[in-house]
């Protein structure tokens, strides 16, 4: 009765993971679209607090840019697991023959595909309507790129830690915001050395590194928080 | 060895033992209190440049220092309990993050008191007073996240995952709060940099931290006697020294 | 109960929940050819039993569980993604077992009776047939021991009596069932049964 299966590699396994997520986020465009019309929301909402001086503005860009791409990457990263929850896809992955330090990375990966990576990409555009100047852009997409990955990983420990919990969406903002202090600190100052003139390079590098501590270490704080979430 | 670790793990022992440790403990941290604080706040020489106000050092310094030597005992604790599924080791990490914020919170609101005669504002956004406001957010992050779960086995499995984040997190919070501050405040007044510090300051400082260590030790551990006491209240040595309790009152 | 080494064995597993001891000291062994029904009322902690031997619950429980075979769980949830076809809920499993064909898939989501459902997204399917794609799983599994855990919920009379024939066909091909379930078993196969309640029962 059993069928002939090929045995499935892990690397198979989690190409077949980041695909389904993927796959996933696409047949829902609107939870794409959302973080990216935040960010433009949010962007709206600065002049308007702040006054619309260009000057003014450009002074604040860096360090606005990056808290409200701090933000989006919080609200979106909340849902990444509490589908698979709800639905009993979790209780399979976990009891599932293969490593969950690499199934919990492609999860994680799939996040940043669809909230940093695009972010990073349309960033430009929000830049210039907060008047960035033009040799702090490629900076600014740059330590995007580099930073969102750091902040999905550690996001994505907030939301294993709280899968499990009714009423997690505000507990995980306590629980993530203070970890992501030092990714805005070194994102924003990149971004400021660069409209200043400085070379930007050493934040970048800051932001490399605590991008590969968290890719090595946040994946087995997210399997143990799946693990007790799973059981609670 | 093994067998000291094993009673570490049985509650009644660990109840036992702490009371014991809390007889002597208790009287002692109060004594040594009342000398550090008589000791640096009568007995110390004024600062040449801040006069009286800098004696707040000498709840402020040991406050800060337990607080964030706290928050590394409840880590521990946590992956103690993670490892080798110690449910007391629970009971100390949970024990350990209401009084790791209630020193962070003190710590804050005596940076802030000092703050007012020494920068002229109650909130300067200096490094050390920024990354202590972090160290608070963390620990009421695992407090909240403690409170949340019915599960109190899986809570407290939860909240050991986040402080053991947070213990990796926090060296590199600090650094770079303090890289953050020296950017944008490149030539401010600094005035616990450098051991300028005279000796006959240090003493009742050191003293005070000491004290402070006991306070927390003795804090930690009634907060522990009465989590054993929730946890295993449906047990029959829980319930026998109930009864002993109100018979022993009874004749008195 | 046959002589080989178990594909399961739990050993003195005792589990309090809200203050009730559910079981205590309880110990049994699952071997190849074994279909066992766990009995017990609501509330008697069959689920908790059944996540406790699938390695899903790590905490809260004493004792220890032996797995020397690869397990297939069922819970109470289907595992069926709303925004997925059942085809494609088949084809990317989380379960990270086996690679099958679609020609594998679709035969057995026919054979669980979704002939012409295949590439329908699975929002559009009823609770029973989320339930059917979920057990198509079955069809397609090469693990030796399953968990079963109300695999008859929502499911109607036809489909259960193919259920039951799929579960003989199995233990006697060398696999191992442990169901709970709270409808008597018809079938022409010895059945254990591993009562919860305060007496434990040895299969």
């Amino acid at each position: 009765m059993s069928a002939s299966a090929s045995q499935l590699t892990t690397a198979q396994f989690c190409a077949r993971l980041l695909r389904r997520q993927l796959v996933l986020a696409v047949r829902r465009p609107v939870e794409i679209g959302n973080p990216i019309l935040f960010f433009a929301m949010v962007v709206a909402l600065f002049p308007l607090g702040l006054g619309p001086a260009p000057g003014q503005l450009s002074g604040f860009a860096p360090g606005v840019l990056w808290i409200i791409a701090l933000l989006s990457n919080l609200l979106t990263s909340d849902a990444v697991f509490r589908g698979d929850f709800d639905d009993g896809n979790l209780e399979q992955l976990l009891i599932a023959p293969q490593p969950l330090y690499l199934s919990v990375l492609a999860y994680i990966g799939a996040h940043w595909i669809i909230t940093g990576l695009l972010l990073a990409l349309v960033s430009p555009l929000f830049a210039v309507m907060l008047n960035l100047p033009a040799q702090a852009i490629w900076v600014l997409v740059g330590s995007l790129l580099l930073g969102t990955g750091t902040l999905s990983l550690l996001g994505c420990i907030g939301a294993a830690l709280t899968v499990g919990l009714k009423r997690g969406g505000m507990l995980i903002s306590l629980l993530i915001l203070p970890l992501y202090m030092p990714v805005l600190i070194f994102g924003s100052a990149a971004v400021k050395a660069a409209v200043l003139g400085n070379p930007a390079g050493p934040y970048l590098a800051i932001l490399g590194g605590m991008l590969c501590l968290a890719v090595a270490l946040a994946p087995f704080a997210v399997a143990a928080g799946l693990r007790i979430s799973i059981d609670a | 060895m093994w067998s000291f670790f094993h009673k570490l793990g049985s509650p009644p022992w660990l109840y036992k033992i702490s009371g014991s440790i809390l007889r002597w403990l208790l009287p002692i941290t109060l004594v040594a209190l009342a000398v550090g604080l008589t000791w640096g706040l009568l007995f110390t020489a004024p600062d040449f440049r801040q006069g009286n106000s800098y004696r707040i050092i000498y709840i402020h310094v040991p406050a800060a220092v337990v607080a964030l030597a706290g928050y590394y005992i409840m880590a521990i604790a946590g992956a103690v309990s993670l490892i080798w599924k110690m449910k007391m080791a629970d009971v100390a990490m949970k024990a350990c993050a209401p009084i790791g914020a209630a020193f962070t919170f003190v710590a804050l609101l005596t940076g802030a008191i000092w703050g007012k005669p020494t920068w002229g504002a109650w909130w300067v956004w200096d490094a050390r007073i920024t990354s202590m406001l972090v160290l608070l957010f963390l620990y009421l992050g695992v407090v909240a996240l403690y409170e949340a779960f019915d599960n109190k086995e899986a809570a407290s499995k939860a909240c050991a995952v986040l402080s053991l984040v947070g213990m990796v997190n926090i060296p590199i919070i600090y650094k770079s709060v303090d890289w953050w501050y020296s950017l944008h405040q490149p030539a401010s007044i600094k005035l616990t940099g450098g051991s300028t510090i005279d000796s006959s300051m240090l003493y009742p400082l050191f003293w005070m931290i000491a004290s402070f260590y006991a306070l927390f030790a003795c804090a930690m551990m009634l907060n522990m006697r009465v989590e054993i006491l929730q946890r295993e209240a449906r047990t029959g040595w829980v319930k026998r020294l109930a009864l002993g309790g109100a018979s022993r009152g009874a004749k008195s | 109960m046959s002589k080989q080494t178990p594909l399961l064995a739990a050993a003195n597993l005792s589990l309090i929940r809200g203050g009730r001891q559910l079981f205590s000291g309880l110990s049994f062994e699952v071997a190849a050819g074994d279909l066992v029904q766990i009995e017990g009322c609501n509330g008697a902690g069959k689920t908790s039993l059944i996540r406790i031997l699938a390695g899903l619950s790590r905490y809260g429980f004493e004792g220890e569980v032996r797995r020397s075979a690869a397990i297939l769980y069922l819970g109470h949830h289907s595992a069926v993604k709303d925004m997925l076809s059942p085809r494609e809920n088949l084809a990317w499993s989380v379960s990270g077992r086996g690679q099958y064909s679609i020609e594998e898939i679709d035969q057995a989501l026919e054979t669980v009776g979704l002939y012409g459902y295949e590439d329908v997204p699975s929002h559009a399917l009823s609770a029973g047939q989320h339930r059917r794609v979920n057990l198509a799983r079955l069809f397609l599994s090469d693990c030796p021991l399953w968990l079963l855990d109300e695999p008859f919920t929502a499911i109607d009379k036809a489909g259960v009596h193919s259920l039951e024939k799929l579960f003989v066909t199995h233990v006697r091909g060398g696999g191992a069932i442990l169901l709970t379930s709270h409808q008597a078993l018809a079938l022409d196969y010895p059945v254990h049964s591993l009562a919860l309640s305060t007496a434990e029962a040895v299969v």
